[in-house]
């Protein structure tokens, strides 16, 4: 427990470091940079929620592509050297995240949360694990699970099976989604002259 | 570390990410702000399925990885925009030469 404490904190500074470097830092490389340190952390934050498939997904999509098209973006542009001034809106730009971190800060405080109780925290971990791991009966059994049905239906758990069995419709439309967003990217990217 | 301190990292990301989204005037450095904000949505997703579960628990193990499977479907969008988005950079880089918001006022007059 302690250890996930320290690990916790140290992603926390980390992550909250880096994303305030995001904003402030006028070297819009050095920015681009800071936000594939932000997107690191926030995976290890996934690891640490035991959302592993997640972690995956986030360092390969977030670290691997859209850092790297950011890194592009600013190097194709060559107002890179005038930086990234702050605009007109400065005061409102403070005024209203900070009111709203309040809001949320103390939402998150001072609710109620149903949270799940501490007998079925495991079996909840254990679930999130399966859906990227194949959890084995005996591994089941270590983690003290030991009746066939539960093993059966904690095997059953998984990511994928939610995709395409409760979210098979915005699984379709977000493919759509992909399509759509190749064609235009293609179509902005050709310029006008190509036709 | 708790469900609150999480709640509180995710909501700390996103009002960064906010501020830069309004306080910027590179529209790169604007989108950049914009993934910082899906990235805090993101964690709130997958820490509250994490701690927090309806009854549903009770009928359907499964139903915890809901906000996992919410948070693959907001990673796929930002994706999706960040590609458009740069696009669309680009294309404004070459018809005005800037990435800067201020100067982009072709549509104002």
């Amino acid at each position: 427990m302690l250890f996930q404490d320290v690990v916790f904190w140290v992603l926390a500074i980390v992550a909250i470091g880096a994303a305030l470097g995001v904003v402030v830092i006028r070297d819009l490389f050095r920015s681009a940079l800071l936000l594939a340190l932000v997107f690191i952390a926030v995976a290890g934050f996934f690891v640490l929620m035991s959302a592993e498939f997640l972690a995956v997904v986030q360092v390969l999509i977030y670290v691997g592509a859209i850092s790297i098209l950011f890194i592009f973006a600013v190097m194709l542009t060559s107002d890179v050297r005038r930086g990234n001034l702050p605009n007109r809106l400065q005061i409102p730009a403070v005024v209203l995240p900070a009111l709203l971190l309040a809001a949320m800060v103390v939402t998150a405080v001072s609710t109620d949360w149903r949270l799940i109780p501490d007998s079925q925290q495991e079996r909840v971990g254990l679930v999130q694990t399966q859906s990227v791991n194949v959890l084995s009966d005996s591994a089941l059994e270590q983690a003290g699970v030991s009746s066939p049905e539960e093993m059966q239906e904690i095997q059953q758990a998984g990511i994928a099976d939610l995709l395409i069995s409760d979210f098979v419709l915005p699984f379709e439309v977000a493919s759509v989604l992909l399509l759509a967003a190749l064609i235009g990217a293609l179509a902005l990217a050709r310029g006008r002259e190509g036709t | 570390m708790s469900l609150e301190s999480m709640l509180i990292v995710a909501a700390i990301l996103f009002c960064i990410g906010l501020y830069g989204a309004l306080a910027r005037s590179n529209v790169i450095a604007v989108l950049m702000s914009i993934e910082l904000m899906f990235n805090g949505v993101n964690l709130t997703f997958v820490a509250l399925s994490r701690y927090v579960v309806p009854q549903a628990i009770q009928d359907n193990i499964a139903s915890v990885l809901t906000g996992q499977v919410f948070a693959v479907f907001i990673i796929t969008v930002a994706a999706a925009e960040i590609a458009l988005g740069l696009g669309i950079v680009f294309a404004m880089y070459r018809s005005t030469e800037t990435v800067n918001l201020t100067e982009a006022a072709q549509l104002r007059y």
